[in-house]
């Protein structure tokens, strides 16, 4: 195989000999990424972890995919469809996409419609548990129009159709390695999982699940001058801290993804000289999800967290206000995230035409008003300095999150200022593959919410809200009778939200969606139901020697690791 | 012997069957779940369709009997069938799956084994070539200066645990000085006397300090052990006797004194497979303990109840090869 690669790489030197000798397939030898979570699988729709999907990402793309700010550009098609080119139907009930010419599967095949048409069947097979089923909701079929084109008829006007064959999460699979491999028998199939054939920059050599892969560049990549690396190593396992040592100190990688560590550390770091931290943001958002309903353990299971008992304390809009209002948010991001968040007052931080000035306020912390309002409830200041009510009620509350070292700092410094205006806060912290198993025998989940704040992070995938900010309509929280299973953490209901919501699953013009989409978030930070706290980005390091990095929070960190190159020097 | 071996063996299979139920139970009662580890953005109705193409949805003694069954049955077949190359020996069918990365667990098993017995594998055997001469000269020297220093390093080596040590090495010997790698390379095949140095250089840290936590445990016992001996009267007779030191150190002292070390380092001989988790994971060797512990983490159920029970069969085989071993070396020990 290797030599068959150093053959095309002389062909292609012979060939592009009269051109720039320096821009030729595979001429900067190797690359080595370090992921400190191994990859465990090569198909993102078997595992929506993020390490799978973007180790896939290095085989497998989409259609089209969002870019470093946010930006939906043509992958493997020609144009992104859109109303104003007839892409997608008036009614917005579907939408063609035609490849683009000429794009081969790495065994040299051609890509065609009927792998899009597989791929589609593939994910929505009601056996195969596909991780990425949210994309391809509401597809209703696929059409084959031609040997390039497809039409994707949903059963729902669609205002936003990029779900399918759009992102990492969503590539293509090929038909012909995967025909054998649908529903029940899709986790039989380890030697397609593991080597899938893609249209991507490189092609795997040697899968070793959770610990290392290795790869080359596609012989049949549509780009000739690309990638510009031969061979990749991407080498996973350890942890944060030493991966970020092993680019910006050692040298030894070239690629470090998504080091959650102290900011200090980082500092520390980089002055290693070997590499640099990269950062960027996207939507992810640390917030304090405070529960309207009552958690009391004296309560029967069945109506405990749930609606049908309002939470005795946190009801009161002035309180949640006070909560929120006591917080510094400046003095978090300065110790937790450092260059990788900044403080935010919204739940929809990102993209710009979704972003929301009227919360700003919340970024000045205001212990005074806080105490003011809490007077206002009816709190006073009792003999320890917590506060009581008139039926002698103490201001406590149970405040849990999952155990991580920011958090718990976090934890710190929240319990402090409440103190500061007189509310207890009794902390917890649970192991994160408890807190979010979402187990519905455990009393620990985030989703049963047997607390009465509670703090952790999330975001939406590519750049539409929608069904983000649907999660907190009535009906949608997490209850008995669904196993606690849903999205609408905090029991909120408003009908005017529900209504305003359903105008946005309506509604196809843009600036129309940034407005309803503003409008949603607004409703959700002035009731504070939701108290956001950071804004959290990605940090990565990349070796001094290694350009061409783009980092991007919207989809894969490696999604143009064909264009990376080696600097001299 | 050979009616004692077989008692014994008989005597396993109910117990390796109780620990796998236990094993089994205490991971399907323990909280946690497998797609606790996908984003939130997942939404809760696709998440419980991934749980149920896992098989989650069934209850649990049909997947207890249905992985005992594959367990004892279809994947010894595999291992048979790889062993002697016969193909058509393993059965056809479905295999034991990871939650993980939906493949064979026997698969990544053997995958991972050659890392582990290198580096754990290796650490144990330097760490009884270095213990033995220790043990048996500090107390040959008993409170010597030899005896003391001895005695120092297997405290250091007892009680600074390896999440200390392995970090330490790192930053000494691969960011001060620069000559190891932080990060071992599983893909490394040893061709060539190049390749052989690159991977003694990677192995150095790893195997430094599993050598130096074994070593010290060792040494300790084998000390005990020779000290024990060493005021028998039959110690004094030979001296008596006129016979060389050397004779008596080594012979009559020393044979007598490995009896009980033998045994210690047989029972520990199911350490090496099970590997050195947190070691394996500092200089991500990725072998089994490294398996182990992301499978925890990810709620990989059949990963790690195959794992525990493999491990718990080498527990009690190691336990009857130290029985046995006691009475080869022993002639007092009969077991018939």
């Amino acid at each position: 195989m290797k030599r068959r690669i150093a053959l095309y790489g002389a062909a292609a030197a012979l060939a592009l000999m009269p051109l720039a000798a320096s821009a030729e397939r595979g001429e900067d030898g190797h690359l080595n990424i370090i992921y400190w979570q191994a990859p465990s699988i090569m198909n993102p729709y078997l595992s929506g972890g993020t390490k799978d999907v973007e180790a896939s990402s290095l085989v497998l793309e989409p259609l089209a995919r969002y870019n470093e700010s946010g930006e939906l550009v043509p992958w493997l098609v020609d144009e992104i469809p859109t109303v104003e080119n007839g892409g997608v139907s008036e009614d917005l009930m579907s939408i063609t996409w035609t490849i683009s010419e000429g794009i081969l599967w790495a065994d040299g095949t051609p890509v065609t419609s009927a792998d899009l048409a597989f791929t589609a069947e593939y994910c929505m097979h009601p056996e195969g548990g596909c991780a990425q089923g949210a994309r391809y909701q509401d597809v209703e079929s696929v059409e084959i129009v031609d040997d390039r084109t497809v039409t994707v008829h949903f059963s729902v006007a669609k205002p936003v159709p990029y779900g399918p064959f759009v992102t990492a999460q969503a590539p293509i699979l090929q038909a012909a390695q995967f025909a054998d491999c649908l529903g029940a028998r899709a986790p039989e199939c380890t030697e397609a999982n593991f080597n899938p054939i893609g249209t991507g920059p490189f092609v795997v050599t040697d899968f070793r699940p959770n610990d290392v892969i290795q790869l080359e560049a596609n012989p049949n990549y549509r780009d000739p001058m690309l990638p510009h690396f031969a061979t990749v190593t991407l080498k996973g396992g350890g942890d944060a801290a030493s991966a970020g040592r092993a680019v910006m100190e050692t040298g030894e990688m070239d690629y470090a993804w998504n080091l959650q560590l102290a900011p200090d550390v980082i500092q520390t770091m980089a002055q290693g000289g070997q590499g640099v931290p990269v950062s960027a943001f996207g939507t992810l958002v640390e917030r304090i999800e405070v529960n309207m309903t009552d958690p009391s353990p004296d309560l029967p299971p069945e109506i405990r967290s749930t609606r049908e008992a309002p939470h005795p304390i946190l009801s009161d809009i002035r309180v949640r206000q006070a909560l929120s209002m006591a917080i510094d948010r400046e003095l978090l991001v300065e110790i937790g995230y450092g260059q990788a968040g900044r403080p935010t007052c919204n739940l929809v931080p990102a993209p710009p035409i979704f972003a929301s000035e009227a919360n700003d306020a919340c970024l000045v912390q205001d212990l005074d008003g806080a105490r003011a309002l809490l007077e206002e409830a009816g709190w006073t200041v009792g003999g320890d300095g917590i506060r009581v009510n008139a039926d002698g009620d103490r201001l406590v509350l149970d405040y849990q999150t999952s155990t991580n070292a920011v958090r718990q700092d976090f934890q710190a410094l929240i319990q402090q200022w409440w103190r500061e205006i007189g509310i207890e806060a009794n902390l917890r912290n649970i192991n994160s593959s408890v807190f979010f198993g979402g187990d519905p025998g455990s009393p620990d989940t985030f989703q049963k919410f047997y607390a009465d704040v509670e703090m952790y992070a999330n975001n939406f995938p590519g750049t539409d809200p929608e069904q983000y900010l649907g999660a907190y309509r009535c009906g949608m929280e997490p209850r008995p009778s669904n196993q606690w299973q849903g999205e609408n953490i905090n029991r909120f209901c408003d009908p005017e939200y529900d209504a305003l919501h359903l105008e946005l699953a309506q509604t196809a013009d843009i600036e129309e969606r940034g407005r309803i989409g503003r409008a949603l978030n607004d409703i959700l930070m002035q009731n504070f139901v939701i108290i956001p706290l950071v804004d959290r980005g990605r940090v990565s390091a990349h070796a001094n020697s290694l350009g061409g990095v783009l980092l991007n929070t919207w989809d894969s960190e490696l999604w143009n690791a064909a264009d990376w190159y080696r600097v001299e020097g | 012997m050979f009616n004692y071996t077989m008692r014994r063996l008989l005597l396993a299979i109910p117990t390796l069957l109780f620990i796998a139920l236990v094993i089994f139970l205490l991971l399907e009662l323990s909280p946690g779940d497998p797609m606790a580890d996908m984003p939130l953005t997942i939404p809760p109705e696709i998440r419980e369709q991934m749980r149920l193409a896992l098989g989650l949805g069934e209850p649990w003694y049909t997947r207890f009997f249905k992985w005992l069954y594959l367990f004892s049955v279809v994947e010894p077949s595999h291992v048979l069938a790889s062993i002697t190359g016969l193909e058509n020996l393993a059965i056809d069918g479905q295999r034991i799956i990871s939650f993980q990365t939906r493949s064979p667990v026997g698969d990544i098993i053997a995958q991972r084994l050659p890392q582990t017995l290198w580096v754990v594998g290796l650490s144990y055997l330097f760490g009884i070539l270095v213990s033995l001469p220790i043990g048996i000269y500090s107390a040959y020297r008993q409170y010597s200066w030899f005896d003391q220093a001895g005695t120092f390093v297997s405290m250091v080596g007892f009680s600074l645990p390896t999440f200390f040590t392995g970090p330490l090495l790192i930053l000494i010997f691969s960011i001060w000085l620069g000559w190891f790698p932080i990060i071992y390379d599983t893909t490394l095949v040893v061709d060539s006397w190049y390749d052989f140095a690159l991977q003694m250089r990677q192995m150095a840290m790893p195997v430094f300090v599993l050598t130096l936590y074994n070593a010290a445990q060792i040494t300790r016992f084998m000390r005990a052990s020779m000290l024990d001996n060493l005021t028998q009267d039959c110690v004094r007779t030979a001296r008596a006797k006129g016979l060389t030191e050397r004779v008596v150190v080594l012979v009559h002292v020393l044979r007598n004194s490995m009896i009980p070390v033998i045994t210690v380092i047989a029972l520990g001989i199911p350490q090496i497979f099970t590997g050195a988790i947190i070691t394996e994971q500092i200089f991500r060797v990725n072998g089994l303990g490294q398996l182990l512990i992301t499978a925890i983490y990810a709620t990989d159920i059949p990963m790690v109840l195959t794992l525990s029970v493999v491990f718990a069969i080498l527990i009690v085989v190691f336990n009857l090869i130290a029985d046995l071993l006691y009475a080869v070396f022993d002639p007092r020990i009969r077991y018939d």
